[in-house]
């Protein structure tokens, strides 16, 4: 008897022993103490956010403000019957409408808020305000949008999307549905712009209705609103920029060379910036992302790579002088081109026109002479014992300009360009057999380089400063407070002394008193500028089409205590002295002056379309043609 | 024992937070103490005298069910009384008890003869069918708890053996699936066999159709549990089985309780969150938190050592029924005292191993813990009649 009695006993203390192994292992090892955190499941958090910070030039005019719109949201369970014909009438909606999103709502919860309608005007607010009361399970949700009192300036302003999956898990601050800058200064300085949101955690139950604050709200914390942003854009010469690329692809970079603020970044063709905002933005999106011909969103100043041509011999005079391969007064003949090897077809032609006489360096850069800058590079090229040094070299001068590589500007796009170094001409000619006839192409800014307008322009900006620049770069103040970034506020010098500069600054100053861009001379200001002409091919089918060339021209005026450097870029304008040359006058002029002395020219070049040109290159017939 | 009640009583007063029912169970509780003063003031002798007729009369209410029941969370098990309800399965616990005492108390009682074993099995069967037509199986599964009970009266181990190996084998079904378990059945039986005729031939006689039947019973039951689980058993049922197994997880649906009540209790950490502190009770994320799952509250909000401090005290508890039933003198006092062991047993056994995750989903509730007037006052009853038999043990020939 007294045995069996032990049995329940026993099973009763086992019992106990398990219990509590098991409740140990529950809650002391599987504990996670960031379950009782601020993550757990039944904390909820909401979020407050302020308002986006407003953005303006560099004279305080208004580029980017916010614009509150409204969202009509829904909670399906909460929803009671109501008059559905007037709701429909208040909302302007109509009943297949209603139905489908009321489906698609609880489709999504039953228990959560869907946007049931988005945007809805000012006026549409101000009716539904009144009448909402009526029905159950409708909500009205502020929101604020970013709104454009200009079209300008998409490419510098970006624009917003919402958070998608993959930064809400790189980025703790976001979660999905959140608005962040995507592109321009939207991106560039997004965590100026946006602010610091706000968070209140709730408590909230099994089916996610809140039931009151987490802790009497002792985590909570209140938004911070975003700064407003002053650029160094001056919005009147950017609208001016804009105006006159209409019609034509290509870009303009204008900065300021004592201080390296872009004055102007024009790309076209653009697009209004209003188009990527609200309800019909997703539409607009991809009309513009998919449009492969005009490529609206590449911006031109800053991502499109073009060979420099003309421009270039600029920087090859200055090396020559640096090496001392050549002096200010070294002179050459040009005999309408330069045989650069024996055989046929090796001579590179010249359109400079002077024969029978010395041409030096000032005359060379005024009358753009292919010959001189050949013979430059040549000595260049031939001044070490062999190619790779005296490349090596070359390409060190090239880069202290900020060319071949980013320059390390505020906004998020950009291309390296190319300066073709030694190591990179033997990978290509693995036998290591190339010498200075092989990349002669190079004396004149063809060839292997590849800048963007924004470094053309820094270079301008460099010569202009005799020598030095600043990174180029486009905040200037945060909530009206002058800003000092280290990385914009140091000089970057060049290695190019100082007074081998004078030469080729002369030069650029006969460009306009007597060179290709006299036409277009502005009386009262002394520019200095550099046509340029870049031959450009397209290849269809095989078959290698020769297109019109493409216009670029480099400036920057005053010669003396320069206040502006550009570089222009018309793709397939032609020469660059007939529409790049008179942009850059009319810029500078508009800067500087304000006057329209060159009305003539304004009107010619706002009324130039390249549309024609543009669209032989999409049919193989005009190309054809073009070629006969 | 009146420490333990009273402990109990408040411990229950604090765990109670739940708005309108806590109110209501505060006077579920006020008319328990004075059920279970009442209790104390009949005379011990008038419970052995009228056992039988209180069991009838708990068997005829809960017949009485299927006439007037209320229907509540799908089950008949309830007489509604104004804003109350009654439910008279926690009542025929105790008067199947009173009945299987007032049995065994007869001197001559033995599990021997075949006729006792019937009126035992026939006392504890018809409340269990009752209530499982309900339907309310969880509750009916309590009156499996007597086996205990009747193992310390006399019954032959070999019932205690078979049903343990019973429930080992289902399991193991269940688990490797029949093919498995046959094959390990028959093997381990061949290897106990030759051991057998090897060692010392004496220990058994070897009588061949005994053994093969023998094991032809198993194989049938093993093969039955099969197709029983597939076949006959409805899919929610095999779904509690297979979560708790570990044969399939689900956090989201069928899942759902264990996951929630798992997660609940591991908040809670060494400490807890305090009281009513617990954010997932109050974001009620555990289904039935103030009655099956009351136990998840508890250790969210008191951590480890106070689910700890529940399960020891019902253990101690549940012991010291145990004890004080041993020493019962009189027959009826010892079984009675057995029985409520048993029944708080199973109760606790079942409904914590059931809240972190032991045990399948079955739904009987907590003693003295649980939201439900019923059950307090069932589980008083049982209490205090055993405090009233211990109390007048002495003055008893």
């Amino acid at each position: 008897m007294k045995k069996r009695s032990l049995l329940f006993p026993i099973l009763i203390i086992a019992t106990g022993i398990i219990f509590v192994t098991r409740l140990f292992f529950l809650q002391i090892i599987e504990h996670d103490s960031s379950d009782i955190s601020l993550n757990s499941s039944t904390i909820k958090r909401i979020y407050t956010y302020p308002e986006r910070g407003f953005v303006f030039d560099r004279n305080g005019k208004l580029m980017v403000a916010n614009e509150q719109t409204y969202d009509v949201k829904v909670i399906p369970n909460e929803v009671k019957p109501f008059d559905t014909l007037e709701f429909c009438k208040l909302l302007k909606i109509d009943k297949d409408y209603l139905v489908h999103k009321l489906a698609r709502a609880k489709n999504y919860s039953r228990w959560l808020p869907s946007v049931f309608l988005s945007q809805l005007s000012k006026e549409d607010y101000a009716y539904l305000q009144e009448k909402i009361y009526k029905y159950k399970g409708f909500s009205i949700q502020r929101k604020s949008l970013r709104n454009y009192p200009h079209k300008s300036s998409s490419n510098i302003l970006g624009y917003i999307n919402e958070v998608n999956e993959y930064l809400a898990q790189k980025n703790p601050y976001y979660e999905q549905g959140e608005l962040v800058g995507t592109q321009g200064i939207e991106k560039e300085y997004e965590h100026l712009l946006r602010g610091t949101k706000g968070v209140e955690y709730k408590l909230r139950n099994r089916l996610n209705k809140v039931i009151g604050p987490y802790k009497e709200g002792i985590f909570d914390t209140i938004s911070k609103p975003g700064e407003d942003l002053t650029l160094t854009i001056d919005l009147a010469l950017q609208e001016y920029g804009e105006l006159l690329m209409q019609n034509k692809r290509g870009g303009i970079v204008a900065i300021e060379p004592n201080s390296g603020e872009i004055l102007a970044l024009v790309t076209a063709p653009n697009y209004d910036p209003n188009l990527m905002v609200g309800r019909k933005k997703s539409k607009n999106s991809v009309i513009l992302f998919n449009d492969s011909i005009n490529k609206p969103m590449i911006d031109r100043g800053l991502q499109a790579a073009y060979a420099p041509g003309s421009p270039f011999k600029l920087i090859q005079g200055l090396i020559g002088l640096q090496e001392n391969v050549i002096t200010p007064s070294s002179s050459f003949y040009c005999h309408h081109g330069y045989k650069y090897a024996s055989g046929k077809n090796n001579f590179m032609g010249c359109h400079c026109n002077i024969v029978g006489r010395p041409i030096d360096l000032r005359l060379g850069i005024a009358k753009s002479c292919n010959t001189y800058f050949a013979n430059v590079y040549k000595r260049l090229i031939e001044k070490y014992p062999t190619p790779q040094q005296s490349v090596t070299k070359w390409a060190e001068h090239l880069h202290s300009f900020g060319l071949g590589n980013y320059l390390g500007y505020d906004l998020p796009s950009g291309r390296k360009g190319n300066i073709p170094t030694a190591d990179y001409y033997d990978k290509i000619y693995p036998r290591k057999t190339w010498k200075f006839p092989t990349i002669i192409s190079n004396a004149i800014g063809q060839g292997e380089i590849v800048t963007t307008p924004i470094q053309l322009a820094n270079m301008i900006a460099a010569i202009a400063n005799r020598g030095h620049f600043y990174t180029p770069h486009i905040l200037k103040k945060i909530n009206n407070q002058n800003i000092e970034i280290e990385k914009f506020t140091t000089k970057r010098h060049t290695t190019i002394d100082k007074e081998n500069f004078t030469p080729v600054i002369d030069g650029m100053h006969d460009v306009y008193t007597n060179g290709t861009a006299r036409h277009v001379q502005v009386k009262g200001i002394d520019i200095c500028g550099k046509t340029g002409t870049v031959q450009n091919y397209i290849r269809k089918n095989g078959i290698k089409y020769e297109l019109a060339d493409h216009s670029i021209f480099v400036a920057f005026a005053p010669k003396e205590n320069p206040k502006i450097a550009l570089a222009i870029f018309v793709e397939n304008g032609g020469y660059g002295s007939m529409i790049a040359a008179p942009i850059a006058s009319l810029m500078i002029e508009k800067y500087l002056l304000g006057t329209d002395k060159l009305k003539w020219w304004e009107d010619r070049i706002i009324n130039t379309s390249l549309e024609k040109e543009y669209n032989k290159q999409t049919s193989i017939e005009s190309l054809e043609v073009a070629k006969k | 024992m009146n420490i333990y009640s009273a402990s109990s009583s408040e411990t229950h007063n604090e765990i109670f937070d739940f708005g309108a029912r806590y109110g209501k169970q505060i006077i579920w509780i006020g008319l328990g103490v004075l059920i279970s003063i009442f209790l104390l003031f009949i005379e011990s002798s008038f419970y052995e005298k009228f056992a039988a007729y209180i069991y009838l009369a708990c068997m005829l209410l809960l017949a009485g069910l299927f006439i007037v029941g209320k229907n509540i969370n799908g089950a008949t098990s309830w007489y509604a009384i104004g804003s109350f309800s009654i439910q008279p399965t926690e009542f025929a616990k105790t008067g199947t008890v009173l009945a299987l005492a007032r049995l065994l108390n007869d001197r001559q009682f033995s599990f021997k003869p075949l006729k006792n074993r019937l009126k035992t099995f026939v006392i504890i069967t018809i409340p269990a069918i009752l209530i499982t037509l309900q339907p309310d199986p969880g509750s009916a599964l309590v009156y499996l708890s007597f086996i205990l009970l009747f193992y310390r009266e006399g019954l032959h181990p070999n019932i205690l053996i078979v049903g343990i190996s019973a429930v080992v084998l289902f399991l193991a079904t269940l688990v490797f699936g029949y093919l498995y378990v046959i094959a390990s059945v028959i093997l381990v039986s061949i290897v106990v066999l030759w051991f057998i005729s090897k060692g010392r031939k004496k220990l058994i006689r070897f009588e061949w159709p005994k053994i093969l039947g023998i094991i032809s019973i198993i194989l049938g039951y093993v093969y039955s549990v099969y197709y029983l689980f597939n076949y006959v058993f409805k899919q929610r049922h095999r779904d509690r089985f297979n979560i708790l197994l570990g044969l399939s997880d689900d956090t989201s649906d069928i899942g759902y309780n264990t996951y929630q009540s798992i997660k609940t209790i591991s908040s809670g950490g060494f400490w807890g969150k305090g009281f009513l502190q617990g954010d997932r009770t109050q974001g009620k994320f555990v289904p039935e938190q103030d009655t099956d799952y009351i136990f998840s509250t508890i250790g969210e909000e008191w951590g480890f050592w106070g689910s700890m401090l529940v399960v020891l005290f019902f253990m101690i508890f549940i012991l010291r029924i145990v004890f004080l039933a041993e020493k019962q003198k009189s027959t009826f006092g010892r079984v009675y005292g057995y029985g409520v062991a048993c029944i708080f047993f199973f109760h606790v056994l079942i409904n914590i191993a059931m809240v972190i995750g032991l045990f399948p989903t079955i739904g009987i509730p907590l003693p003295f813990f649980s939201y439900g007037g019923s059950s307090l006052w069932g589980f008083t009853m049982l209490l205090f009649i055993f405090i009233k038999l211990d109390a007048s043990k002495n003055y008893e020939l």
